[in-house]
């Protein structure tokens, strides 16, 4: 896959990079954890550099929903495509590299430096060599704000930096999607902007995302299509606008009410 | 009176130490070393390779784990290093002639990896599951994940439960006296234990305490040393930044002029970043909750959708 992200030169106006972004679609997804239905029929639709927000209240399976995209879950009937095709025929370990990932929690590895943390799967699933994985960890660190805390330990960090290492790290990857699960949630609210203001940006770099998310604010700003999840099946789905201004089934009105 | 004198000649008889301290200096203190580090080495390679099989998805793997460690672990190491020594010394004699301390050794190395394969597996079990999640999710197979990220973090958790089992292990090495050894192969307790059988009092076996203690102690401030060095990279009580930085840190690296830069030191202007903020404004502003339906979110939200 050739390196797309590569960052604009310093002539200005810089040109934004492109993405080598790929469509998600997910068919009639179904799954059960033991007797509990987590996705009843699931049909998602995100273009190619587009960005879906997955909005709803909690246990209604948007973060399980988003685990079947990378397979860390597999479905037990329907199908995912990326760019027209199944990620059922794929090995997943190739897979996850095409799909970036981001957590809640942002999982960084503690043990490792902050430069370690971006460079582990460069160095190991696209064997660059050390100096190559360092010059692409650092370029992606820049990218995020955080290239002075490349040697720092994740531990000494904010956790709105932690996220933005997390993204750097996926980012690094060259991935053709991007997932976020609840980025923001388990961050202080005066760090929330600067993880979302980024994620904007690679939006509007053409990178298609499929964000789960109760940000309301970006999911109107930034979304090209609002998907409102619950019990395991999705609702309402349309532009934000009509999403969050003209809501039609109850339940969907009920929830903006409750988060509004 | 003359009660008190005996006791206190009979422990701090310092003719009889300085008679035993050379030898133990050079013999003793020489062969428990030996004895101890070698058998660290063997019983921490083993142990890793027990706690991997106890870990194993197989069965195969894990009922041998099981049953060795619940077998090596319930044995008194008297008997264990009996049982070796002397019930395989035929063999020892045929290998490599007289020397106890092949097998010695071989018993103490079993012995140790039995606790060691526990204390590993009990660490690497202790590593959040979401880091093998975050490390699959890159694209890492599960032995490579297992390898790069989550035995490396759960052995540094448990380096002073392991430091605590070579403790026990240089202690435990005094137990190779059973085998028998001539003069040259005599270890710091049975160096200590013939010069007070010797003099008719136990000064030599103080002195033989006190070299254990020499080791042992420092050991166990060194490892907890390490231990709040590793710790310093762990979880974050004090953020070191405020957010003021960071959105200086974001918007810097957005290419706008960073509106809070005044008064610090000049940072290189970013010529390799991404542009964009410009066209497209970052929702932030209007983007932000309240605080506490953050928290909220924070709250119900992530624990019930992540505990599927």
């Amino acid at each position: 896959m050739p390196d797309t992200n590569r960052p604009g030169g310093s002539t200005a106006p810089p040109a934004a990079p492109r993405y080598a972004s790929v469509s998600v679609a997910t068919r009639d997804v179904h799954l059960s954890f033991g007797r509990h239905q987590v996705l009843r029929g699931v049909d998602l639709d995100v273009g190619r550099g587009e960005t879906a927000c997955v909005i709803g209240p909690s246990g209604s399976g948007k973060s399980t929903l988003l685990r079947t995209i990378n397979r860390l879950v597999e479905v037990d009937r329907g199908d995912i495509l990326l760019d027209g095709q199944s990620v059922r025929d794929r090995d997943p370990d190739r897979l996850r590299q095409d799909v970036g990932m981001v957590f809640q929690q942002f999982n960084l590895f503690p043990h490792l430096s902050v430069l370690r943390n971006v460079t582990l799967a460069l160095r190991h699933l696209k064997r660059l060599s050390r100096d190559e994985a360092e010059e692409v960890a650092l370029r992606h660190l820049d990218l995020v704000g955080l290239r002075h805390k490349a040697d720092v330990r994740p531990g000494r960090l904010s956790g709105g930096q932690q996220q933005r290492v997390a993204i750097a790290r996926a980012l690094a990857m060259s991935p053709r999607v991007m997932l976020f699960d609840e980025a923001t949630s388990a961050l202080d609210p005066e760090l929330v902007k600067g993880v979302l203001g980024l994620m904007a940006d690679l939006a509007s770099q053409g990178m298609t995302m499929v964000v789960v998310t109760h940000e309301m604010g970006f999911a109107r700003q930034v979304a090209d299509r609002v998907v409102f999840l619950d019990r395991g099946r999705v609702v309402e789905a349309g532009p934000p606008d009509q999403i969050f201004e003209a809501p039609r089934s109850p339940r969907l009105q009920r929830f903006l009410a409750q988060v509004g | 009176m003359e009660t008190l004198r005996t006791l206190w000649e009979t422990f701090f008889d310092l003719e009889s130490m300085r008679e035993a301290l050379p030898e133990m200096l050079t013999v003793g203190l020489r062969n428990t070393l030996l004895l101890a580090l070698v058998s660290a080495v063997l019983g921490t390679a083993l142990g890793m390779l027990l706690a991997v099989a106890g870990l194993a998805r197989t069965r195969w793997l894990r009922w041998p784990a099981r049953i060795y460690t619940d077998v090596l672990r319930g044995l008194p190491a008297a008997v264990t290093i009996l049982l070796i020594g002397v019930g395989l010394a035929p063999l020892g004699l045929a290998w490599w002639g007289p020397n106890p301390y092949p097998l010695g050794i071989l018993a103490l190395s079993l012995i140790a990896a039995a606790y060691i394969g526990e204390i590993f597996r009990s660490g690497i079990q202790s590593v959040e599951a979401t880091q093998l999640e975050a490390t699959r999710a890159l694209g890492l197979s599960h032995a490579a994940a297992m390898r790069l990220v989550i035995i490396p973090q759960g052995i540094r958790r448990v380096l002073p439960a392991w430091v605590n089992q070579l403790i026990a292990l240089i202690k435990d090495s005094s137990l190779v006296y059973f085998l028998g050894l001539v003069a040259s192969q005599r270890e710091l307790f049975r160096i200590g234990q013939d010069y007070a059988a010797n003099t008719g009092n136990e000064s030599a076996l103080l002195l033989a305490g006190l070299f254990y203690l020499a080791i042992t102690v420092p050991l166990t401030h060194l490892v907890n040393w390490v231990d709040r060095r590793l710790r310093d990279g762990g979880p974050a009580s004090e953020p070191e930044d405020d957010p003021a930085e960071e959105a200086d840190e974001v918007s810097s690296a957005s290419d706008e002029p960073p509106p809070a830069a005044l008064g610090r030191a000049p940072r290189p202007t970013p010529d390799k970043t991404l542009p964009a903020s410009n066209e497209a404004p970052p929702a932030s502003t209007d983007a932000l909750p309240a605080p506490d339906e953050a928290l909220s979110a924070t709250t119900t939200g992530g624990a019930t959708d992540a505990g599927h």
